[in-house]
């Protein structure tokens, strides 16, 4: 209904917001998510295109962390059709999404390097040297190198989310869904862990979805910002970001659709 | 890490001053000191008569004596072999059946309530029915050891297994860790703690049992040593029985404890 028009009123271009090119890797149709008595989401329809890099932002409790849960599989109890590569999240879809959590979520016991290698894709052994080498790379992407045989408890939270960050990048999936993975991060560590995150993405090819609290971020960051909204959330406002990389944190333009972005929340 | 607390000292400065600090341990042994003078005293002037207790001297004679004999090697070191091979019948076990209850809701459903009655016989319940089911040999006693040193380990082990946080089962479910990976990389070392409070629970529990065992039918061990100088009315014996139990049971405590800090020592 009303969601329609926002989509058409973002400025750049206004086009219709399903993937375009292609089947769509991640496609919602018509997601209903009830936990009990409380419905937290309904009516969620999203396509993302292979390669695409959405982010979902909208008020806490309207449902953004619900809908990674079912995307990656974890919240087998809805209505609605979600596929990842065509194939149902049920049904082995996905296994093909990986997910870095809102808390680190780490092993207590084991050092980052071990932390790190529980994301290696299924099959890989982790002591071979080139795993090794390929976790060591990781741990040094998110900017942790000094401490791959630390433990979880003698790092800053900020550190810790990068363990867990590196553990998701490790998975190397088709769709890597991240919940709010930079919110503990220090302005400037925010910066580079976001920079990296594109680097990763465009090397990868992998399609990515983000969600967060951050108008800022979701607009530097993604190709297409989808605004969830409301209770039951459902989906508010779609809107395309269509400026190069690499952007500028300061653009005018990108100024511009954050303004958007935060009108179609504040209602 | 774990050493931390040894290795600092070292780096305060280049002369290795003792602090005080490192006899604080000793603290610990003045209180059984002072107690084994007043023992001493009371037997001494006469308070409680001698054939009711020996002075520590005549206890530590005893021991000696026995010790230089050799006869009291004999009696240790079956009633340490039967504490190990029942403590590790009964931790095998009890590891064993708590994690697959810790890992099976139909059979924790199945098994629990079971297991949660049974460890309420005491002890010495069990002794007549393994005397007649196994005879008086060693059989009986290793597995009526064995069933003290179970119930610790199943319980905590199966609590432990089935406490394991939900969010870090989620992660072992988001990477595809599948069944027997995240076994062997979250669950089991999320439970590693809950299993070695139940062992440490299980040996203590095992010198209990052969005590139990030892008193009612056996022919050597320190537990036959006790019921024997009770006959014989020989309090030192009794006395010096009853240290040595001390001894062992804290040696083998003291051994868990070293285990278990060296495994989960963080």
């Amino acid at each position: 209904m009303s969601s329609d028009a926002d989509a058409d009123a973002a400025p750049p271009a206004g086009k219709a917001a399903a993937g375009s090119t292609g089947d769509p890797v991640l496609a919602v149709d018509g997601l209903r998510k009830r936990y009990d008595d409380t419905v937290a989401l309904d009516g969620v329809d999203l396509a993302v295109a292979d390669g695409e890099f959405v982010a979902v932002v909208g008020p806490s409790g309207c449902g953004k962390s619900t809908l990674l849960r079912v995307l990656s599989g974890l919240e087998p109890q809805f209505a609605g059709r979600v596929a990842v590569d065509g194939t149902d999240v049920r049904d082995g879809g996905s296994d093909d999404v990986g997910m870095v959590f809102q808390e680190p979520r780490l092993l207590d016991w084991a050092d980052v390097r071990e932390n790190v290698a529980v994301g290696l894709p299924a099959g890989v052994d982790p002591d071979a040297p080139a795993a090794r080498e390929r976790v060591d790379e990781l741990i040094e992407t998110v900017g942790l190198d000094g401490f791959a045989e630390s433990r979880p408890d003698q790092l800053s939270g900020g550190m810790a989310q990068r363990v867990s960050l590196a553990r998701g990048l490790a998975y190397d999936p088709s769709v890597l869904l991240l919940d709010e993975p930079f919110s503990a991060l220090d302005r400037l560590t925010k910066a580079d862990q976001q920079d990296h995150l594109l680097d990763v993405w465009e090397e990868r090819g992998t399609t990515v979805v983000l969600v967060t609290h951050d108008v800022e971020e979701a607009v530097y960051l993604a190709d297409r910002v989808v605004v969830l909204g409301g209770q039951p959330g459902s989906v508010e406002a779609v809107v395309d970001v269509d400026i190069d990389r690499p952007r500028e944190r300061a653009d005018p333009d990108l100024v511009e659709l954050r303004r958007d972005v935060t009108d179609a929340l504040g209602r | 890490m774990a050493t931390d607390a040894r290795t600092e000292p070292r780096t305060i400065g280049p002369v290795a001053v003792p602090s005080a600090d490192r006899f604080r341990p000793l603290l610990g042994l003045a209180v059984p000191a002072a107690l084994v003078v007043g023992w001493h005293v009371v037997v001494a002037t006469g308070v409680i008569p001698a054939y009711q207790l020996p002075t520590p001297l005549r206890v530590a004679e005893t021991l000696y004596g026995m010790a230089a004999s050799g006869e009291l090697w004999d009696h240790v070191a079956i009633t340490v072999q039967r504490v190990f091979l029942g403590a590790g019948l009964g931790i095998a076990v009890g590891t064993a059946l708590g994690t697959v209850t810790g890992l099976s809701r139909t059979a924790s459903d199945l098994l629990d309530p079971l297991f949660q009655s049974l460890k309420n016989i005491p002890s010495l319940a069990w002794v007549p029915l393994f005397l007649l089911w196994f005879g008086i040999g060693e059989t009986a006693k290793v597995l009526l050891i064995a069933v003290g040193a179970f119930f610790p380990v199943y319980l905590n082990l199966s609590t432990g297994i089935a406490a394991v946080d939900e969010e870090l089962l989620e992660v072992a479910e988001v990477y595809d860790l599948g069944r027997v990976e995240s076994l062997r990389r979250v669950v089991f070392p999320a439970a590693l703690p809950s299993l070695l409070v139940g062992i440490r629970g299980g040996v203590g529990l095992a010198w209990m049992f052969v005590v139990a065992a030892e008193l009612i039918a056996a022919s050597q061990g320190i537990g036959f040593l006790l019921s024997d100088g009770r006959t014989l009315a020989r309090p030192d014996i009794i006395v010096g029985s009853i240290l040595l139990f001390a001894f062992l049971g804290n040696c083998s405590d003291v051994a868990v404890r070293e285990v278990r800090d060296r495994v989960v020592g963080r």
